[in-house]
């Protein structure tokens, strides 16, 4: 068989099975219908794992790391110890607070300047806030950072202001299970609505194809269409699933948007980006084409012409 | 071209269809199939056709045996040959066209040589014209018609009928007789199974009686040792 003469029973099986979806709008639509809502479920929450981390991401410059020194440190030696630390992978800044410039500050906002000016000596110590870079923001970079800094033998306490977002990226990867978990699930749901579907249709066709088997249509000949049939359900569904999730980021644009501002964030809701709306119709696709193969195999063995 | 030897052929509720049935038919012979209902005409055909494999014994067709065939080379084997039905078979909702064409789509054949070769096929059975045609458009003798066309379209070296007139009067069987004739007279080997024994018992044909899956005697016009009766 020539390359063109292959080309062409594939054209002609997917013809084929556009001619018969077409043909039962309605049963097609509901098909599709069904496998684009149950793959619209994980998009969602993919988009909601993705904007949550993007949300933040952005607030996670608020992360402080806070290392105080011993009293008996001297400034200069903070300073040395700060330029080491602006070297370090994943440290963003690093600014140097000195223990005479947190006295003043302390006097001229406390109320208590009077007081404080009695005082012999400055409490305070000189400290370090240290800003992660957003890239190093995972609970065990945040722990490696903090074991540098107490290492050092003039550091008296590192304090680290990040408990919140070392939860909210707990919650993230509870929500990843759950994305992922849902998608397993959903995708066999997918198989099980694209299987049955082509169950149905091969019960349909059997005289038609008792037919092709006699004249010598082969197993692969018999299930290509409906190889053809399961991956437009597949893409179709996909595009549902497209659809749905735009529609739904466009209905809650405005409110997140408004929600954001309150907080003093410029953050808006982004859609699926090229890559995963890439996935989401190649995964459809290939879920529409498996579920239907498995069916096809399993039921068009059992046809044979009659007598 | 053809071969059974001492085939039996129980059916899985435990009928014997044949009962150790032998004979051979050769290349380009017309040989007709008789007998009363159930005597295991239509038994035969599908063996020969391989919707059925023999329980013992074994059916040679063109030196293979069939019953040894795998089952995927079961379709390579059915486009080899040319199978025609009384109830035709026909996909009721394609044109005359796609029917006749359907073994050439099967076996991958480039659209031109198809339509080519689909149109020879109608030409033969005199429906030329009507390929856009709906069967059910179509009278029971041309609807039979387009089946032989459908059988012929592959150039198949062997055609096998079972009772290709049932659902014809006198005049269309006969019709369909010359046709299936004249491919005969091309050097196709044709098998006919029908219970009518004056279509049957047409001058010079060989025909091969069935009586309870056994081979009865030899037909009329027998002048060779080929059919080998077994009791
Ligand atoms: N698929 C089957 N399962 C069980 N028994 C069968 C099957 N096909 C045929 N038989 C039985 O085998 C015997 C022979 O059947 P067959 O169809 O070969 O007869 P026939 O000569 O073609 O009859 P007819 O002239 O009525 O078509 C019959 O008794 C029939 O009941
Ligand atoms: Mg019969």
């Amino acid at each position: 068989m020539g390359l063109a003469t292959y080309g062409t029973r594939h054209a002609q099986a997917l013809v084929g099975s556009l001619g018969r979806l077409a043909r039962s709008p309605f049963a097609t639509f509901l098909t599709v219908l069904v496998i684009g809502l149950a793959l619209a479920l994980p998009l969602a929450l993919q988009m909601l794992v993705g904007n949550a981390s993007r949300a933040t991401g952005g607030l996670a410059s608020a992360v402080d790391v806070s290392v105080y020194f011993k009293p008996a440190a001297p400034l200069e030696k903070v300073r040395e110890l700060a330029a080491d630390a602006r070297a370090r992978a994943g440290v963003a800044e690093v600014t140097v607070i000195s223990a005479d410039d947190a006295l003043k500050e302390f006097q001229k906002y406390s109320g208590f300047g009077a007081a404080l000016q009695a005082l012999e000596q400055n409490p305070l110590p000189n400290v370090l806030h240290v800003r992660p870079a957003a890239d190093a923001m995972t609970p065990a970079d945040l722990d490696r950072l903090v074991r540098y800094f107490a290492a050092w033998p003039q550091v008296d306490t590192v304090q680290v202001d990040a408990a919140w977002v070392q939860r909210l990226n707990a919650i993230l990867a509870v929500l990843e299970r759950v994305l992922l978990i849902a998608a397993v699930l959903l995708g066999v749901g997918v198989l099980a609505v694209v299987g049955n579907t082509v169950r149905l249709e091969i019960h349909q066709r059997r005289a038609e194809i008792e037919v092709v088997k006699l004249v010598g249509g082969s197993n692969a000949f018999v299930r290509r269409p409906f190889l053809y049939t399961g991956v437009l359900y597949g893409l179709a569904g996909a595009l549902i699933a497209w659809g749905v999730v735009g529609a739904a980021l466009a209905v809650l644009e405005g409110s997140v948007e408004t929600l954001a501002r309150l907080y003093g964030s410029g953050f808006t809701l982004a859609g699926p980006p090229a890559e995963e709306v890439v996935g989401l119709l190649g995964g459809g696709a290939a879920l529409g084409w498996v579920g239907a193969w498995l069916s096809a195999t399993r039921h068009l063995r059992r046809i044979e012409p009659r007598g | 071209m053809i071969a059974f030897d001492h085939v039996v052929k129980r059916y899985p509720n435990g009928r014997e269809a044949l009962a150790g049935v032998s004979f051979s038919i050769a290349a380009g012979e017309m040989v007709f199939l008789t007998g009363r209902s159930g005597a295991g005409k239509s038994t035969v055909l599908k063996l020969i056709a391989l919707i059925e494999r023999p329980t013992r014994g074994a059916v040679r067709v063109e030196g293979k045996n069939l019953g040894a065939l795998r089952s995927r080379h079961i379709p390579a084997y059915r486009r080899s040959i040319g199978v025609v039905f009384q109830d035709h078979r026909l996909l009721v909702d394609r044109p005359v066209f796609d029917n006749v064409a359907l073994p050439l789509v099967v076996a991958g054949f480039p659209l031109k040589e198809t339509d080519k070769r689909v149109r020879a096929a109608l030409d033969q059975v005199g429906l030329l014209g009507k390929e856009r045609t709906l069967p059910l458009e179509l009278s029971a003798g041309e609807q039979q018609r387009v089946g032989i066309a459908r059988a012929v379209v592959s150039k198949p070296r062997l055609l096998i009928c079972d009772e290709p007139t049932g659902n014809l009067d006198r005049d269309l069987a006969l019709e369909v007789m010359r046709l299936l004739k004249r491919f005969q007279s091309v050097g196709v080997t044709v098998v006919v199974a029908t219970h009518d024994l004056r279509l049957a018992q047409q001058p010079g044909e060989r025909t091969i009686l069935l009586d309870d899956g056994r081979i009865q005697g030899r037909g009329e016009e027998e002048p060779l040792p080929s059919i080998v009766a077994s009791r």
